[in-house]
């Protein structure tokens, strides 16, 4: 893999904050600033945090056989997505397996699919190639939208003075025009942090100054830079996949727990007879969270043991900052998926012991005034 | 900065004679690099450790990373402030932040390290992380 790294239009920006860069996806990423990873986490768990996520993908599919690709392309009920709605949605192979995971925004005269870095080039050809005969158009996105997320309890107030669309009536997962600090943006109440916040898509050419306007507010706190680092220790507390980790071309959205994204009686989609049959079959495994019970860190690989034999491993693990302990998420047979159960990771050769437990392993505190979207 | 009382490997760890014992530690580069430290592993008292193999794991948020032991000989103290508190490692890593002492085999093994001043330069070369 030679190729050159990517670059969000706030590289530049990252490069003279002291950010650490680190390849992600194809693109160079901010893994975390100066304060580090544990300080933007807890900030953005207080207060908020401000992420550049510009490395997603954003592809729009417009025309009149939109709806009919995301019909047969992803596993959500499409045809029950509003105007101004967003839903989280997997794309499925034929086996059922995940070719990636996306939220899906339905928007005026078009549907907005944003997808993860690494898959955009692999999403965009799935749905040429799906879309013979149909009559729509893909548009990525991606090099002219960017895209940050301002997330965490405060982000409300924050966002509000220098916003004119009214913040107390926007529920979680919905998406609306908007001008922030000025900027014209889309703006949607969503996030990967299990805190209230939003995301905003402004034109590339904007973004350095929205990024900056937004840093400047202060009240009632001023939110912190954050970079990959907390993105990810924060998703894994809120108990939220991650495309690579829990999700990969050989792991079903069932496994994977997603089950109520999944609308088998919706109509013909790819995957949908595999999931059937693995609905109808029972599964031979499935995600559950765990934590460490001393003080060794899980980390992505690491075998799962139970009664003397491998049961399964750990897609993703790591100190949880606001959990204070050591947690991670694994696949392992669902006799041994109950919340309780023992089981032994081994940390670099050394047995270690862990309990499933709940997750969330960190309470969400998203605005869901109902289930949207999901 | 890098204190002159000691020495310092290519692996980032320092050494430091006193009263004809070695304590052993990591550079405030290495913290640096690693980010904020949540867990540290160490050998146990009266274990062997030796010059330039792995002596224990120090885990960063994001990633576990192998400590080298800077000399070899038998562990006499272990850190246990540290273990408890990993984050001594990123705040005081030439002091509070020390990891073990040794009873050293042979002290001119320190000799084989880097001072301060080629430590410096040697750090200083280093571009970026990539």
């Amino acid at each position: 893999m030679s190729e050159p790294l990517r670059e969000t239009p706030l590289h530049g920006w990252h490069v003279a904050h002291g950010a650490r860069l680190v390849p992600f996806g194809g693109w160079s990423m901010p893994v975390q600033y100066p304060g580090g990873i544990l300080a933007e986490h807890r900030a953005t768990r207080a207060g908020a945090g401000l992420f550049d996520i510009s490395h997603m993908g954003r592809v729009e599919l417009v025309g009149p056989d939109a709806l009919a690709l995301l019909q047969r392309t992803t596993t959500n009920d499409v045809n029950a997505l509003a105007v101004g709605r967003a839903q989280y949605s997997v794309l499925c192979n034929e086996a059922g397996g995940t070719l990636d995971d996306l939220i899906v925004y339905r928007l005026p005269g078009r549907y907005l699919a944003v997808v993860n870095a690494g898959g955009r080039e692999r999403d965009l050809a799935w749905w040429r190639e799906q879309a013979r005969g149909l009559d729509v158009d893909l548009v990525d996105r991606t090099p002219d939208v960017a895209m940050i997320a301002l997330q965490g309890p405060a982000a409300e107030t924050l966002l509000q003075p220098v916003c004119n669309v009214p913040l107390d009536r926007m529920r979680y997962y919905t998406a609306t025009r908007a001008e922030v600090c000025g900027r014209a943006v889309l703006l949607a109440r969503t996030g990967y942090t299990g805190e209230d916040g939003f995301e905003l898509m402004p034109a590339s050419d904007d973004v350095v100054a929205l990024w900056e306007a937004v840093l400047a507010l202060t009240d009632p706190v001023a939110p912190s830079p954050a970079g990959l680092g907390a993105r990810d220790t924060l998703r894994l507390e809120a108990g939220m996949a991650l495309y690579g980790h829990e999700l990969t071309d050989e792991i079903s959205p069932l496994e994977a727990g997603l089950g109520r994204v999944v609308k088998l009686d919706k109509g013909e989609f790819v995957g949908r007879k595999a999931l059937a049959a693995q609905q109808a079959a029972g599964l031979t495994r499935q995600l559950v969270g765990f934590e460490m019970l001393d003080a060794a860190i899980p980390r992505q690989g690491y075998p799962v043991i139970a009664g003397g034999r491998t049961v399964g491993a750990v897609t993703s693990g790591s100190f949880g900052p606001s959990v204070e302990r050591p947690i991670g998420l694994a696949y392992v047979p669902p006799q041994l998926a109950a919340v309780g159960t023992e089981l032994t990771v081994v940390v670099r050769g050394r047995p270690a012991p862990a309990r499933v437990c709940a997750r969330p392993f960190w309470p969400h505190h998203t605005k869901r005034i109902r289930a949207a979207g999901d | 900065m890098t204190p002159d009382d000691r020495r310092y490997s290519t692996e980032h760890e320092w050494a430091k004679a006193e009263g004809g014992e070695v304590v052993v530690g990591i550079t405030d580069f290495a913290q640096e690099q690693l980010g904020d430290v949540v867990y540290v592993e160490l050998p146990s008292v009266g274990d062997q450790v030796k010059q330039g193999r792995v002596m224990g794991v120090v885990e960063s948020v994001k990633a576990a990373s192998d400590l080298y032991s800077p000399v070899s000989g038998e562990v006499v103290a272990v850190n246990d402030a540290a273990v408890g508190e990993p984050q001594k490692l990123n705040d005081a890593p030439y002091t509070d932040g020390w990891l073990i002492r040794v009873r050293p085999d042979n002290l001119d093994e320190l000799n084989n390290l880097m001072t301060a001043e080629q430590y410096d330069l040697r750090v200083s070369d280093r571009g970026p992380e990539e």
